[in-house]
């Protein structure tokens, strides 16, 4: 599988903050990559540096094959991206904006596409209505459209769910999945909303303060192997010591709390061992939701050195 | 290129405000034709006042199309840098400001091709809003007041100069002035542009165009020696008006005017040159600038 995106050793230095620190990720062809992080863990500057709007202090950024600060134009050719909301030309009509678009990607505009591009975006009767009178969802269907005009081989969307009501969500979650499968578009997305990401990405990363913490398929970070375990006993230092000391790979977290990741498969064995080195347990929760999962790793900073080594 | 410049033209069509300048210069036009058509001969009877007695002319027919224009040119010339700050300023802060520089520049197209290309533009407007200027201020004078040989009230040093062309002897001059003019604007639009990289909404690059027009124009007009030598000529302002370069006819040993004569063409050729400068400079930066610029907006 042809690899479309490959970020090596990434960073971007803003005076003396690190918006995105040491970051690499690799996305193959066909791919919806998710793009995980809090606000202000560093997707959008990444996506942005992606884009050539941001110059990076330092690392490679390579897509098709090509090194993005050599074969800029070239690579940008086969770029779709629609970054945070879709700001399109207010006082241009659906149809004005899409044709403007289309001809600086430098393909040959026919009225013939750009209906059928609105067509496929539910804004055909709409074509000739200004911009501002669109709703934030009409808006976000057209800036996909915008997106997609000169079919491009990677579509990257920056947040495109942000302000729709639950129903622009699911047309949106709808359009994706369809482009993928009936289209065959590689597309990254990235969002703070991790149902979102769960039921359309087939592979994943979680960054955090501009670093990554996780890479992989989503299929295998929500498998049973990757459950984690939260423990509760009357003294979490002295078991996370003896876990230690076995087998075990505990985190204990800067507020007491006890946590592994493990295979859900061995929590009787973990309980048992427990049991058997005379911790005194008072309760076991297991999870395995991406939701959790990410909560996990982003809200205690002190999983960061964890999961990155 | 091309296309991209068609492209830009047509947002620029498509903008409302683009047609405030053109508004406001006929509004400007129609109010002094008006005003010259109604009492044009007081103000000629005020300026022929000093040399009633020596100069013989027919204050009538001083009160002709051509010398309409000349008026018009003198007071607009010095309003018009703000039009075009309008439209220039807006270039690439308003792309910012609506969120579509984003877009624009995650699209094949080079940071640099961005930067010409808006200034092409920008200097597009600026030719038309002086042609919109030529229609309205000259074509349209010489409907309504005629033809007519021209009168140039002059300030040379401490003296005060009035000069004559013939009608035959003007259509050129009005034509040479005009294309001066558009590389001057042209300077205060590559300042306009620019300034536009900075910001982030167009209000604060047309303040700051029209602040540097004003307070470069104060300096221009400081008679001290020392600012004379050591300022003035590296100031554009300095060389806006130079159009009128074009109505300082020649005259011979015996103070006549010889027809299609200029008082001193290698001064204005020197005016021209400064001011191309000021554009190849200001666009340039402008480019390094954009070129280097992170877009967080």
């Amino acid at each position: 599988m042809a690899l479309i995106i490959n970020v090596n050793h990434l960073s971007k230095k803003f005076n003396d903050t690190y918006a995105v620190n040491d970051l690499s990720f690799t996305v193959n062809e066909g791919d919806i990559y998710g793009f995980l992080g809090q606000n202000g863990a560093g997707k959008s500057t990444t996506i942005r540096m992606l884009l050539t709007l941001i110059q990076p202090s330092s690392g490679i950024i390579e897509m098709f094959g090509k090194k993005l600060s050599t074969h800029r134009s070239e690579i940008l050719k086969e770029v779709g991206a629609v970054i945070e909301k879709p700001d399109l030309y207010k006082y241009l009509s659906a149809y004005e904006n899409l044709s403007i678009f289309a001809k600086m990607s430098g393909i040959k505009v026919t009225r013939q596409l750009l209906m059928n591009q609105l067509q496929m975006v539910n804004l055909q009767d709409r074509a000739k209505d200004t911009v501002k009178t669109f709703s934030q969802g009409m808006k976000q269907r057209l800036g996909i459209a915008v997106a997609l005009v000169h079919n491009p081989a990677l579509i990257i969307l920056d947040e495109p769910t942000n302000g729709l009501d639950p129903q622009g969500i699911a047309d949106i979650r709808n359009l994706i999945i369809r482009l993928s499968r009936e289209l065959g578009k590689t597309i990254l997305i990235s969002s703070h909303l991790l149902s979102e990401i769960e039921l359309i990405a087939n592979r994943m990363i979680i960054i955090h303060k501009g670093k990554k913490m996780v890479e992989g398929n989503v299929a295998d970070l929500l498998d049973p192997a990757h459950t984690l375990v939260e423990i509760e006993t009357l003294n979490n230092t002295e078991a996370a010591a003896l876990l230690q000391q076995s087998t075990w790979a505990p985190f204990l977290l800067p507020k007491n709390q006890l946590q592994l990741m493990m295979n859900k498969t061995a929590v009787p064995q973990l309980i048992n061992d427990l049991v058997t080195m005379g911790v005194q347990l008072l309760s076991v929760n297991s999870s395995h939701s991406l939701e959790n999962y990410f909560l996990s790793l982003t809200t205690q900073s002190g999983n960061v050195e964890a999961f990155t080594n | 290129m091309w296309k991209l410049l068609q492209i830009e033209l047509f947002k620029i069509s498509k903008r409302p405000r683009t047609y405030i300048a053109f508004i406001a210069v006929a509004a400007i036009v129609f109010i002094f034709q008006f005003a010259f058509k109604a009492d044009g001969q007081s103000y000629m009877d005020l300026m022929l006042q000093s040399v009633k007695d020596t100069f013989s002319f027919d204050r009538v027919q001083a009160i002709n199309g051509y010398f309409m224009c000349y008026i018009i040119l003198n007071t607009l010339l010095i309003q018009i840098p703000i039009l075009i700050a309008l439209i220039a300023a807006d270039s690439i802060s308003g792309e910012a400001n609506m969120g579509t520089l984003r877009l624009l520049i995650s699209k094949p197209i080079s940071r640099t091709q961005i930067i010409l290309v808006k200034f092409a533009a920008a200097t597009i407007f600026t030719i038309f809003l002086l042609l919109w200027m030529a229609i309205t201020a000259l074509f349209l004078s010489l409907l309504i007041f005629g033809a007519g040989d021209m009168l140039v009230f002059r300030s040379k040093g401490d003296e005060s100069q009035i000069l004559l062309i013939t009608r035959d002897d003007i259509m050129w001059r009005y034509y040479a002035a005009f294309a001066y003019a558009t590389v001057a604007l042209t300077v205060i639009a590559a300042l306009s542009l620019l300034l536009s990289i900075f910001a982030e909404n167009s209000i604060g690059p047309i303040i700051a165009t029209v602040c540097i027009v004003i307070v470069c124009t104060i300096i221009s007009n400081i008679n001290v020696p020392v600012i004379d030598k050591n300022v003035k000529p590296f100031l554009f302002t300095s060389y806006l008006v130079g159009w009128k370069g074009f109505f300082y006819i020649g005259t011979d040993i015996d103070g006549k005017t010889i027809k299609g004569s200029l008082e001193n063409w290698p001064a204005i050729r020197k005016s021209l040159l400064i001011l191309i400068a000021h554009i190849f400079i200001l666009v340039s930066a402008a480019v390094v600038v954009f070129k280097k610029k992170d877009i967080l907006s």
